[in-house]
């Protein structure tokens, strides 16, 4: 699968579970390399673009999760 | 002139013989607005008997998911400099060795960036800076980054290895403590700073078993310093220790927690078949006693604070281990734990709760490691390991 195609699947999955569950980053690449049958690490790599271009940041609340950083 | 103090319970914490971080704190808050309301807000919650602090939430590095932990004040309007006051954690030297140059340069900069105020080390072997502003995040972080500086982990990440100073300046270290955890580092920084673990996960190598950086209590792989072999006895040193008033029976032989050892008033025995490598009778006997024989290391896994299920301490997972790099038996290993780890643990499961909660079996199935008694955690007690009705049938 194309790399722009991923990080555009694992932004839909971040941005549905907003205000309903809060996503690990193993949560991430459990659930996008089980839909699309990419291997995790490659998951992992397109999780780390949209991490290191701001797209989606890391939080803490008791855990590390990955979210979609607020537009303020 | 008043004489009376603004701080009068924290000024109780300066009475006595030892160091004590309120006057360094006052030092601080002399020539620094962050410093003096955090001196400020700490006596209020002294006063109140509660504390005045939230922590986590957003802030970061781009690109980190771990290093920086956010921390506010409740109280902003009282304490407006303290309203934002992250913490920093930079990653420690192998050993914390430091040169004084790189000490001033890591003050400079905090006292240009921060509170002024560090602390060296925190438990989990970081740097820590304490108290900066968001604003200020990213530019600490770029004049650290661009003197070689990195930051530490936190969150649900691998948290920054740390060591003994090991053969450095430790003439009893069987493994290389600060090649290993220098290349550990090297090798898992994606895991260091994007969080993907269930929980924290600790490692921390001793070079023996004295464990002068307290591995077993406090880190969820403890790789501790060992030995095959036996211990070389100088019976003339062993007389000239007598000599000198120790009680060898006393402070030596009864001490040893496996019984090893017999005195009998001029020369020492020691079975070495017994021999648990706990280090006792060497640490206490330096000139007379010394191992021999291979060099490595015993793997522990599962210590932990109180959190779930209490403190607990670590308990052996490869008794006997070549450590020489690059480490590729090692790191196979706790890449198979992690892996375990992630597919069974909870949020916010150490691994040790983990593995006490599903049983060694699974776990030591899953890793590929042969059962041994020296895993068994308590003897004679749970033998931490459950059987399968198979195990019992004839074969």
């Amino acid at each position: 699968m194309d790399k722009e195609e991923l990080k555009k699947r694992i932004f839909e999955l971040v941005e549905k579970s907003v205000g309903k569950k809060k996503l690990k980053s193993s949560d991430i690449q459990k659930i996008i390399s089980a839909d699309t049958g990419v291997a995790r690490d490659y998951v992992k790599s397109a999780l780390r673009n949209l991490v290191d271009d701001g797209t989606l940041i890391y939080t803490y609340f008791g855990g590390s999760f990955v979210e979609i950083p607020s537009k303020e | 002139m008043s004489t009376e103090s603004d701080t009068p319970l924290l000024d109780e914490l300066e009475k006595g013989p030892f160091p004590s971080f309120v006057s360094e704190i006052k030092k601080a808050a002399a020539k620094n607005k962050m410093a003096l309301d955090e001196l400020k807000q700490l006596e209020k919650s002294y006063r109140d008997k509660r504390g005045y602090w939230k922590h986590g939430g957003i802030v970061g590095i781009r690109g980190y998911g771990s290093g920086i932990i956010g921390r506010h004040s409740s109280l902003p309007q009282e304490f407006p400099g303290v309203a934002d006051f992250h913490t920093v954690r930079v990653n420690s030297v192998s050993g914390f060795f430091y040169t004084s140059d790189s000490l001033r340069q890591i003050c400079d900069i905090w006292d240009r960036h921060g509170s002024g105020l560090l602390n060296m080390h925190g438990s989990t072997g970081d740097i820590i800076l304490l108290g900066t502003s968001t604003e200020k995040l990213e530019p600490v972080f770029a004049e650290f980054s661009s003197r070689g500086w990195d930051l530490g982990g936190s969150g649900s990440s691998l948290r920054t290895p740390s060591c003994c100073i090991g053969p450095a300046r430790c003439e009893w270290a069987n493994i290389d403590t600060l090649d290993i955890i220098y290349n550990l580092t090297q090798e898992f920084q994606d895991e260091m700073h994007r969080p993907a673990f269930p929980y924290k996960f600790k490692i921390k190598a001793a070079g023996c078993a004295v464990d002068c950086i307290g591995a077993i209590a406090r880190a969820d792989c403890s790789i501790i310093g060992t030995w095959r072999g036996h211990i070389v006895v100088d019976q003339s040193a062993v007389a000239e220790y007598a000599k000198q008033g120790m009680d060898i029976q006393a402070e030596i032989v009864n001490l040893c927690p496996t019984g090893c050892m017999v005195y009998d008033g001029r020369e020492l025995y020691i079975n070495d078949e017994d021999c648990s490598r706990c280090m006792h009778c060497i640490s206490r006997m330096t000139k007379a006693l010394r191992p021999a024989g291979e060099k490595g290391a015993t793997i522990l896994i599962g210590s932990k604070a109180p959190f779930v299920i209490g403190a607990t301490l670590s308990w052996v997972l490869v008794p006997f281990m070549k450590l020489e790099p690059p480490y590729d038996e090692f790191k196979a290993l706790l890449k198979k734990i992690w892996e375990y780890w992630d597919e069974h643990g909870k949020n916010r499961e150490r691994l040790g709760e983990l593995v006490i909660r599903r049983g060694m079996r699974e776990f030591l199935e899953f890793v590929g490691v042969k059962p041994s008694p020296q895993q068994v955690k308590e003897p004679r007690r749970d033998p931490f390991f459950y059987w399968k009705d198979e195990d019992f049938r004839r074969q």
